[in-house]
């Protein structure tokens, strides 16, 4: 399966990636109009220290602890990539507990989010690939 | 091949698919005295909150999964186990052969005896989706009941979060001097009891009921308390009957290797009625938690299927959230402390040895999984840049080679 994989040497630090994702689970059909004057909540975030950065996302792990540990199913795989259903999650936790990448984060809507590799909205290919300016992330088979 | 697997939870839904990752021929029975489909345990104060619907609940797997994994479901309580002849007795009196059997019978409220409790009419314990029900019904939807619960652990806790807006006035006995006993220290446990006091919660710790009237607690401190509903959430005890039955090693649970296989051949047991190896503390105990019996259950069908899954990981960990206040934990708190507090967050990690022992967290809890993980990997912390990942969870913290790894796949440069 195509994942999302990361090349630190080649990142600007430029916060592109998380824009693109924040644009691209809008539900917007606008950059402007999704992100102007907003405080952004981007499921892809870049670690960055002295003159080192790069992005991080869910891993879409082949043996997903995540998925293991959701107390309500709200977490599942669909063809090797690992999906939420916002509706079932009951907002408690226990995948940010348990993800060793730091990859989930807690939505405004209570639930949980992270990275569905843009394949639930109507982009279909991720869009932090897209917008990255130097290949730094890159959506390929490994 | 026949596996059958007693008990309707996550340690049977983890046994089905391990069991499947490697046979998609086997015929799998499960056998469920609840007469549901599989559940999350855990939501049950969700759903009295309103912040999950029974349907949804019952969703944990959707209905087709009891297809796609070909799984009988039989709604029938076993009530005996035959290793020799390799039978569970169900209670109508049929028999059911297994080639391979998985006890993951969970557990049951434990109701220690208290004077009078007899004549209390509305009470409940607070362990399945018909005690909710149960209890929702006894609340009635008039906000104008007082309710009182014993015990201040976490299943009373999640009780009365669920039920806080229903009801007219929330008391809380515990025999222990704090809150969370079992998870929690008495400094972070204040905090979340101070927070759920300014919510309108009562406690009443070090204390406990002496006697019961069929409306009034009377406790050892000589308080009274009036109540028109009882929710009594001491403590559980594991279901452990069929295994000595059979033959199997019962300590305190059931004595599991790390394969989830039992001393009986044949016989394999995960999740709350089996005994778990903690390494952040290195001592064998139950770890009654959901994710540890998805593992155990897990290991257990990949090694009834045949193959060769050993799990060595298990460590009590909780995530929770308290009316708006979360709070993470995992591993063991003895050790060298690093304490911060920041407006209003609460954070503990614990070292020994150069490894991560355990932490808490309340408030902040973002990424907290990259400290659990360091936990049950059991990562020398001189291998990464320990200031780093104190002051927050990040895997800046790493090598850049085990980055490169870690977010690469198995690609290096
Ligand atoms: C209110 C509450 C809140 C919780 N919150 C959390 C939480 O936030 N996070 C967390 O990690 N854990 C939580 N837990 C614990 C978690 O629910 C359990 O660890 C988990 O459900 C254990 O799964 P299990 O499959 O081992 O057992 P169970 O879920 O107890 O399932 C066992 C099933 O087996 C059935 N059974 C028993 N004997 C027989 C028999 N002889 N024949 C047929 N069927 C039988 C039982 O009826 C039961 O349905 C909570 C528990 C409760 C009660
Ligand atoms: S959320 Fe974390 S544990 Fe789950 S698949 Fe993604 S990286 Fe893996
Ligand atoms: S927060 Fe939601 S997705 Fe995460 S474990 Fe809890 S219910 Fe599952």
């Amino acid at each position: 399966m195509k994942r999302v994989y990361v090349n630190e040497k080649w990142c600007l630090g430029c916060h592109l990636c998380e824009y693109y994702c924040a644009f691209a689970n809008s539900g917007q059909s606008s950059m402007v109009k999704a992100l102007k004057g907003r405080r952004i909540a981007p499921r892809i975030q870049i670690e960055e220290r002295n003159n080192i950065s790069f992005a991080v996302s869910c891993r879409h792990c082949t043996d997903p602890i995540c998925v293991k540990s959701c107390i309500s199913g709200a977490l599942s795989i669909v063809d090797g990539a690992v999906f939420i259903d916002s509706d079932k999650c009951v907002g408690c936790y226990t995948c940010i507990l348990t993800c060793p990448y730091g990859a989930l984060t807690h939505s405004e809507q209570g639930a949980v989010q992270k990275c569905e590799l843009c394949k639930t909205n109507e982009f279909g290919v991720p869009m932090c690939v897209q917008g990255c300016p130097n290949q730094a992330i890159v959506y390929e088979e490994r | 091949m026949n596996y059958v697997i007693i008990g309707g939870g996550t340690a049977a839904v983890g046994c089905v698919e391990g069991i499947r990752a490697l046979d998609r021929e086997g015929n799998i029975t499960l056998l469920a005295a609840e007469p549901y489909p599989v559940y999350g345990r855990p939501l049950i104060s969700y759903l009295l909150e309103g912040k999950t619907t029974e349907e949804k609940m019952l969703r944990y797997r959707e209905p087709s999964w009891y297809e796609e994994n070909a799984v009988t479901l039989l709604h029938r309580r076993a009530v005996g186990v035959d290793s020799g002849a390799r039978t569970v007795a169900l209670d109508d009196g049929s028999a059911l052969p297994y080639d391979r059997l998985c006890i993951a019978t969970g557990s049951r409220p434990f109701v220690p005896p208290m004077d009078g409790m007899d004549t209390v009419a509305n009470q409940t314990s607070f362990m399945t989706l018909d005690d909710a029900k149960h209890l929702e019904e006894m609340l009635g939807a008039g906000k104008d009941k007082k309710v009182l619960i014993i015990g201040a652990g976490l299943i009373g806790l999640k009780c009365a979060e669920g039920i806080l807006e229903r009801c007219a006035s929330l008391d809380i006995v515990d025999l222990a001097g704090r809150i969370l006993p079992n998870v929690m220290l008495p400094e972070p446990a204040g905090i979340i009891q101070a927070h759920l006091e300014s919510k309108g919660i009562r406690f009443h710790l070090s204390d406990s009921v002496a006697r019961f009237t069929p409306d009034t607690a009377t406790l050892k401190s000589g308080e009274v308390l009036p109540f028109d509903v009882l929710v009594v959430a001491v403590g559980v005890r594991p279901n452990t009957e069929l295994a000595t039955q059979a033959g199997c090693s019962v300590e305190r649970g059931i004595r599991v290797d790390s394969h989830s296989a039992t001393d009986v051949e044949g016989i394999w047991a995960a999740g709350d009625c089996a005994l778990s190896h903690d390494i952040s503390t290195d001592t064998d105990h139950i770890l009654a938690i959901l994710p540890n019996a998805y593992f155990q259950g897990e290991t257990a069908g990949r090694n009834m299927a045949g193959g060769d899954a050993s799990f060595t990981q298990a460590i009590p960990m909780n995530a929770s959230g308290f009316c708006g206040l979360h709070m993470i934990t995992a591993g063991s708190y003895e050790g060298d402390t690093y304490l911060s507090r920041e407006d209003g967050s609460y954070k503990l990690l614990v070292t020994r040895d150069d490894r991560l022992a355990g932490f808490i967290l309340l408030g902040e809890v973002d990424r907290a999984g990259i400290y659990t993980a360091l936990i049950r990997e059991e990562t020398p912390l001189s291998s990464i840049d320990f200031a780093l990942i104190r002051e927050k969870p990040q895997l800046m913290a790493f090598t850049r080679a085990e980055r490169a790894k870690k977010l690469g796949g198995v690609k290096t440069w």
